[in-house]
């Protein structure tokens, strides 16, 4: 952060020594902020004190004139690379004539005003600790714990602000002589680095293996046996569970079919992909193709998990079971000393299999004896450590698209960095939505996100809920005076609203306003002229009682239209449409008026007593509700295909259909304007209708004519980028709008969050897509938040 | 309107809508919500209740409405650990109903009466304008008496109890629902409707403590765990595997999308009971005809209180939701 940072000041009599006391909001904690300050202010000569607040960091300098405004001059820029500076309040102030420059003790905790210390996201482990880990002759050669001010653990193992070491998990753990130095030092990279260590006083890496595949006896305590000894299991085909930063994590040989298939069924994961780690961006390289881009992401310090698509000739080969079916591979680096030594241990080149320790839906595992209760069945041996993780934090997930990032899940790394807000709403919580659930505090300017939670499903997860916002509460000092949520009368999230509300009020916010919302808001948006929202996703509650997910919004933060949307088809039986696909295409076909023949897969794939059953329940309605959803219209076609007919997890059929159209890389061109969405009005003023029905009955005849499903996939992508540029355009000549968000869930989608964004540029539009939060319900807390914002005053 | 679904939106109504209408003098809502409310009358405590019946076909598979309206009051009676005693019956009728039908209807009525050893003394009949009804409408009143030491009330249920189901779940609402809707599934499903007083006073008579019945009807099990969850400040865990369903009952849920734990039961119990004595009452309810399916299905717990969550059969623990009337996805 640079030049443009503003800094207020008061004048002040001239002098020719001066005192100024200069107050820093941002991320300026945790992040080497007060060495920094230290450091600066003894080469200018000054005197004075530095402390952090739980406001920021508070600064007086005294000294000569002009070294006084140079220190105000580099405060800004040249503060530590992962600080992050909002404002600067100055003021100069009575000289007191002090010798020296010291950092003082941290002022007490409550802060009497919102307070807007950040803290910041945990941190990979960067390059000076990695040499010195490497380096036999430093005292830090192979300690698992090595960190600095400019790596390592933060937002997972600080209890509360401001943030010092009593603070943190590594309240228990008592500096040696040594360490004490270099954290007195302020010439030290380690100068107030909280949760410094070394072998002699720091956590303790342990492998516990209760299990036949390891030869050792059953605990050791030793740093270089542990690591030997889960580097063994591995090798033997084993499932370890590994501590890391935001919770535990399962590893196995990504290239041993038989161990990744064990893990696959131990953790009940269906056909979701697992993601791999890989020593460097080089053995990365390897295995999938990289650009640029991708290669900056997955090296970024917030370390995420970066879908790239995998080469064909990839080495060494995986095992089919990490990523069946998908074109893409999941690729991280590793973040932590432990990750280093363990792949190093394992030897170079093998990547491993890391995925949350957790069954399906539920959240991480972090805390020690709930992963010995959760993972027991799943691990064959814990490489663990006695560092607390005070709160669970998973791995963020992105993809790059058109060279920009797309969050997938925004969590480890990222958390809780505030996202700003167009507008300042008073202080209040966002609950989100039931999946993928991230739940935000807004105050003022900034949208203090959460990682990711979960499934609210599930009841552990409702749990973690609870405790991620306690913890926002506590970090932010901000109490909620109001409280936000989805519409669904069934969501778990809005249940807990109305639970945790204690008199104060729960406003609601339609799905699909908060899904575009959510894109205009990360772009800084101000609001004052609509936006055309694309909100495409699997389910949401519309303001009719019925399912939508195929909805074009003309939107501001205020309120919303519906301007057009895909023609409802009956949804028969609740979840059990979304858990298989084949009654979705066949409901797509009934309303299609296409027949139900054996020769049609979904047809073939539904059994006949079903059938006749789903038959009467589209005919009378009977447990039905209307849908408008894109996502089901993917899960419809990608069963009508034949490609899937039962899903393990929301969106599987999908994702599915799309790496099908994927694996015909010139079908997307060839097959463009093969199918179309017929569109209508019924009558003057109502929404526009997308008429699926058009394509759904080109599909089945093409399949029956032996198209290939890769090319009848692409030519249902191409058809629906038309359909969006189409409504656009109609959007654009009825009310003047030229500026398009695309958001919901649906736009995870590669080949459509592409396609859109090109062929609407390429017809003048503006494009807003989502590149700091998911376009799925992970980034539904932040357009709570921006509605809540511009609507409470009304 | 949904209201009437035994879940989220009659719970509603009855919270906002009719007990503040209904305060007494003092201002002091009814008794507390139960199937029954218990009264001392002349040192003697009365269990009064009533009920009304709506359901439609009349006669379905395993029984009809006139059945629902005697096993329905009496099992209301018998959740408070009443012996019932005696009914009143009251019969809306539009105009032109079949004669054959209403006594077809009061037939059954009267077999299911003998049958649970209850006396029908009183009643009454009203007949509405053709249009102004749908044929058939039963509301009967019961008055039973509580044993000396019985006191099963929801409020009762605390963290340790075990949750004991006496049968298998959702057999009325499908036999009705297919019955209604003409669906031919491979099995006929047949309605479990019953009275359980007989039941409960073998659970009684097990000698246990007892601490709260109830009988999961509209709304199901879903329902009636939530509604003790709430009132009892408590959670309560449940295990998926553990919880009876005969197979028919749940291929038909599968196929047409329901949650067995939301449908209606007619001949099923939900007991908590204190953990020292789960054993002794499960013994006593597989000694008995109506009990022979019994089983534990979980435990009252302290922790997230005023919530229902089930164990699945994958590991994983999932929230069971007060129904909402209507099936809503909320996966998107
Ligand atoms: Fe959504
Ligand atoms: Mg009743
Ligand atoms: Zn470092
Ligand atoms: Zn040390």
């Amino acid at each position: 952060m640079g030049a443009g940072v503003p800094v207020r000041s008061r004048a002040a009599p001239q002098e020719s020594r001066r005192r100024r006391r200069l107050t820093v909001h941002g991320l300026v904690q945790g992040v080497g902020f007060r060495p920094f300050v230290h450091a600066t202010a003894t080469d200018l000569a000054l005197s004075g004190w530095v402390c952090n607040d739980a406001g920021g960091v508070v600064v007086e300098v005294e000294g000569a004139v002009r070294a006084v405004e140079e220190f105000g001059r580099r405060l800004t820029a040249d503060a530590p690379p992962l600080a992050v500076i909002d404002q600067v309040e100055a003021t100069d102030v009575a000289p007191r004539g002090e010798a020296a420059f010291t950092i003082a003790r941290s002022r007490c905790a409550r802060p009497t005003r919102p307070a807007r210390t950040a803290v910041s996201p945990d941190v990979a482990t960067c390059a000076d600790c990695l040499r010195e880990l490497g380096d036999p002759a430093d005292r830090r050669h192979g300690h698992p714990f090595i960190t600095c001010t400019n790596c390592g653990p933060r937002f997972t193992i600080i209890t509360d602000v401001p943030y010092d070491r009593p603070a943190t998990t590594m309240a228990g753990f008592a500096m040696c002589v040594a360490c004490a130095r270099e954290y007195a030092d302020p010439r030290d990279r380690r100068f107030h680095a909280q949760p410094i260590a070394c072998p002699d006083c720091g956590p303790r890496l342990e492998f516990v293996a209760p299990s036949r595949l390891v030869h050792a006896a059953d605990e050791v305590r030793e740093r270089e046996d542990a690591l030997a000894a889960a580097a063994r299991l591995l090798l033997n085909g084993g499932v370890l569970a590994v501590k890391g930063l935001g919770g535990y994590h399962l590893a196995c040989l990504a290239t041993d079919a038989a161990a990744v298939s064990t893990l696959r069924r131990r953790k009940r994961r269906g056909d979701k992909p697992f993601a791999v780690m890989v020593a460097d961006l080089t053995a990365a390289g390897r295995l999938a193709s990289l650009d640029r881009e991708e290669a900056a992401a997955l090296s970024a310090p917030s370390r995420p998990i970066v879908l790239v698509e995998r080469r064909r000739d990839c080495r060494p080969v995986l095992a089919a079971a990490v990523a069946p079916h998908s074109a893409d591979l999941g690729l991280l680096l590793p973040y932590t000393p432990v990750h280093h030594l363990l792949l190093a241990a394992v030897g170079g080149d093998q990547p491993l299999v890391m995925t949350s320790g957790n069954l399906g839906g539920e959240p991480i595992a972090a805390d020690d004896a709930d992963a010995r209760a959760r993972l027991g069945t799943l691990a064959d041996g814990w490489l663990r450590h006695d560092r607390p993780i005070h709160i669970p934090c998973d791995d963020s997930v992105l993809r790059v698209v058109d060279g920009e990032p797309l969050p997938l899940r925004r969590s480890r790394g990222f958390a809780p960095l505030p996202v700003a807000l167009p507008l300042p709403v008073a202080p209040t919580l966002a609950v989100g939505a039931d999946l993928k659930t991230v739940c935000a505090l807004g105050v003022g300017r900034s949208a203090w996100l959460s990682g990711h939670i979960g499934d609210m499903d599930d009841a552990a997860t409702l749990r973690a809920f609870t405790t991620a916002q306690r913890h926002l509460e506590r970090l932010t000092g901000v109490r909620p005076g109001a409280l936000v949520a989805d519409r669904h009368p069934g969501y778990r999230s809005g249940q807990w609203a109305r639970r945790h509300a204690e008199g104060r009020p729960v406003r609601t916010v339609q799905h699909h306003h908060a899904h575009v919302a959510s894109v205009m808001a990360e772009h800084g948006l101000d609001g004052s002229e609509p936006v055309v929202g694309i909100a495409f996703d699997g389910t949401g509650y519309g303001t009719d009682g019925a399912v939508w997910g195929g909805e074009v919004l003309i939107a501001d933060y205020r309120g919303f239209r519906r301007f057009a949307h895909l023609g409802a088809v009956p949804l028969p039986g609740g979840d059990a449409a979304v858990r298989r696909p084949y009654r979705m295409a066949l409901a797509h076909l009934w309303s299609a008026g296409v027949g139900w023949d054996q020769d049609l897969p979904p047809v073939a794939a539904c059994p006949p007593t079903e059938r006749r059953a789903l038959a009467h329940q589209l005919a009378t309605g009977l447990g039905c509700v209307p849908t408008t959803s894109m996502g089901r219209l993917f899960d419809a076609v990608s069963s009508l295909l034949g490609v899937r007919h039962q899903a393990d997890f929301e969106a599987q059929a999908a994702i599915d259909l799309e790496a099908c159209a994927r694996g015909d890389p010139d079908g997307l061109a060839a097959w463009r304007g093969r199918y179309t969405f017929a569109i209508s009005q019924p009558t003057s003023g109502s929404p526009l209708i997308a008429d699926a029905a058009t394509v759904i009955r080109a599909l089945a005849r093409d399949l029956r004519r032996g198209v290939p499903a890769a090319a009848a996939s692409a030519g249902l992508h191409g058809a629906v980028v038309a359909l969006v540029v189409d409504l656009a355009c109609r959007a654009r000549q009825a009310h003047g709008l030229r500026t398009v968000a695309l958001t919901g869930g649906v736009f995870q989608n590669v080949l459509l969050a592409r396609g859109a964004g090109r062929a609407l540029r390429t017809a003048g539009f503006t494009v807003l897509r989502h590149c700091r939060v998911p376009p799925n319900d992970g980034g539904i807390a932040l357009g709570q938040l921006a509605v809540a914002a511009a609507t409470a005053a009304e | 309107m949904g209201h009437g679904g035994g879940g989220a939106m009659s719970a509603e109504l009855v919270e906002q809508l009719f007990l503040p209408a209904f305060r007494s003098r003092d201002g002091e809502t009814p008794v507390e919500l139960a199937d029954a409310a218990v009264l001392e009358l002349c040192g003697s405590r009365i269990a009064f209740t009533t009920d009304s019946f709506v359901v439609r076909p009349l006669f379905f598979p395993g029984g009809s409405i006139g059945d629902l309206a005697v096993n329905g009051t009496v099992n209301d009676l018998a959740m408070v650990g009443a012996r019932p005693w005696c009914l009143s019956t009251a019969f809306i009728l539009e105009e032109g109903t079949d004669l054959a039908e209403l006594r077809r209807v009061a037939d059954a009525l009267g077999t299911a009466a003998r049958a649970a050893g209850v006396r029908l003394v009183t009643g009454d009949t009203k007949v509405v304008d053709a249009g102004h009804g749908d044929g058939i409408y039963v509301n009967t009143t019961g008055l039973g008496l509580v044993p000396d030491g019985v006191d099963y009330r929801p409020g009762r249920a605390g963290p340790g109890d075990v949750v004991i189901v006496s049968g298998e779940i959702g057999a009325h609402g499908v036999a009705v629902l297919s019955c209604r809707e003409g669906l031919e599934f491979d099995t006929a499903v047949r309605s479990d409707t019953r009275p359980l007083h007989g039941l409960v006073a073998a659970m009684g008579r097990a000698g246990g403590d007892i601490h709260a019945l109830r009988d999961p009807t509209r709304g199901g099990l879903a329902a009636t765990l939530n509604e003790i969850a709430r009132d009892a400040s408590v959670g309560v865990d449940v295990r998926e595997r553990d919880i009876p369903i005969a197979g028919p009952v749940a291929d038909a849920c599968s196929i047409l999308g329901l949650d067995p734990f939301a449908i209606a039961n007619e001949g099923v119990l939900v007991a908590m009971v204190a953990a020292e004595d789960a054993d002794r009452v499960l013994d006593a309810m597989h000694a008995h005809p109506d009990g022979r399916d019994a089983a534990p299905i979980g435990e009252v717990t302290a922790n997230n209180p005023g919530v229902v969550a089930a164990r699945t059969g994958l590991g994983g623990e999932r929230v069971i939701d007060l129904p909402t009337g209507t099936e809503l996805p909320r996966i998107c």
